[in-house]
């Protein structure tokens, strides 16, 4: 039997069939999202690419790069907000979002060491914020860069998906109760959340880690 | 996620969660979803409501998604012309109905890449008060959060992943956000977003399908 591309029926065997390096099933996906016809896929197309772009670099190493992230929040709310003179909602806000990013640190680490993996250590930062305004500002950048980043990185992960997307849920609702908060939208992206790459990741928040 | 004990009961579902899926989502609508879900008792379906049978395969799990997602985009159409809001609410509202359109077209796409897509439901919401309504939008909102990370560890196809993290972050922000309106916690799960299977997530919208 023939197994060109230009039949098109009897998609259950040609579906199997590896064209250039991927399956006949995934190529036409990759066709119908990058098309543009439809204003659906053309609006995820650039965003599912970002993704394709990402590093993959085995589940320990991912985990480690997200716990780097969660240190450098969980220390931004806990401790850098002690310095920011922040009241109200705002206060409460880094009180209980802090809390949560503790938690995340937490079950990152677990979740390395029981893939049986090294946590890293965490590092110093630098945060050059000192009132409230700029605070926020920073909180609510640190939290959109988070969703980009789980989101890049998810598509590589073999086995912790449901961690990843059990955290990335979260920091997405802080971005948004942040950007409500400071009148910013809480959907900068639109309809579809943007993937960054590991590389996009660390230009936004590398400069913050000594 | 289980499969049922029962080998006969498991080849009649595995009949119909193949190919055939598709094509019976399409035809019979809703209900025939529904039913291989196993969340109705009825006697006449083919799968034990004792165990959980789950379809498998991208092609059902997106089907799954356009559903909510027709459902959402009729919910917010609906709210936008119900006179109940104005002014900034109402804008968001809009806003948010937009993306529901987009994630519509985009899982249509996606749909109609691998297979037949879901026929759309008929939708069926109580439009009573602007608190109610509100409130509603809310437990919509968290619902489609949940459901996009129940489906994350099942995606096979890591563009379609890709997609469904983009989008699944989206419907987590409009959560926050719309909790944070109606005086609700925007992590009403805390660190983690909870996800729920399929059978959980379609037991509640049943009652807003016509």
């Amino acid at each position: 039997m023939t197994t060109t591309l230009d039949s098109q029926k009897g998609g259950g065997e040609l579906a199997a069939v590896e064209v250039h390096g991927i399956t006949r099933s995934s190529f036409i996906l990759r066709g119908a999202l990058t098309a543009g016809a439809a204003l659906g896929a053309g609006a995820v197309a650039p965003f599912v690419s970002n993704a394709l772009a990402a590093d993959a670099t085995g589940d320990l190493d991912i985990l480690n790069f997200a716990l780097t992230l969660e240190y450098l929040e969980a220390n931004f709310y806990n401790v850098k907000a002690k310095s920011c003179n922040l009241s109200g909602n705002a206060k409460t806000l880094a009180a209980s979002f802090g809390a949560e990013e503790t938690a995340h640190v937490d079950a990152l680490i677990a979740a390395i060491k029981g893939g049986g993996g090294k946590p890293v250590a965490m590092p110093t930062f630098d945060f050059p914020v000192t009132d409230e305004k700029t605070f926020l500002s920073l909180a609510y950048t640190l939290e959109n860069v988070g969703v980009g980043a789980y989101n890049g990185a998810g598509p590589s992960l073999v086995s912790k998906a449901l961690l990843a997307g059990s955290i990335v849920q979260v920091e997405a609702r802080h971005a948004a109760a942040i950007g409500l908060l400071t009148g910013q939208t809480v959907v900068p992206n639109g309809g579809f959340d943007k993937p960054l790459t590991k590389t996009q990741v660390l230009a936004a928040a590398g400069p913050l880690i000594k | 996620m289980t499969l049922a004990r029962d080998d006969v009961e498991r080849k009649k579902f595995l009949k119909m969660a193949g190919k055939g899926m598709g094509a019976a989502v399409a035809a019979s609508g809703l209900a025939a979803f529904i039913a291989a879900c196993g969340s109705s008792s009825s006697p006449t379906t083919t799968t034990k409501t004792t165990a959980t049978v789950m379809p498998s395969g991208d092609l059902d799990i997106v089907n799954y998604a356009l559903t909510l997602e027709y459902l959402e985009d009729e919910f917010y159409a609906k709210v936008a012309t119900s006179g109940l809001f104005s002014g900034a609410t109402l804008t968001t509202l809009k806003v948010f109905g937009e993306e529901e359109a987009q994630h519509v077209a985009a899982l249509y796409s996606v749909a109609k890449s691998l297979g037949t897509p879901a026929a759309k439901p008929t939708g069926k919401f109580p439009l009573t008060s602007a608190t109610a309504v509100a409130s509603l939008a809310a437990t919509v909102e968290n619902l489609g959060a949940a459901a996009y990370l129940g489906q994350a560890p099942y995606i096979k196809s890591p563009e379609i992943l890709a997609a469904a993290l983009s989008i699944h972050t989206v419907e987590a922000r409009h959560a926050a956000t719309l909790n944070t309106l109606t005086n609700q916690s925007p992590t009403p799960d805390g660190a983690f977003g909870k996800p729920m299977t399929m059978s959980q997530v379609l037991a509640v919208v049943k009652p807003f399908i016509a």
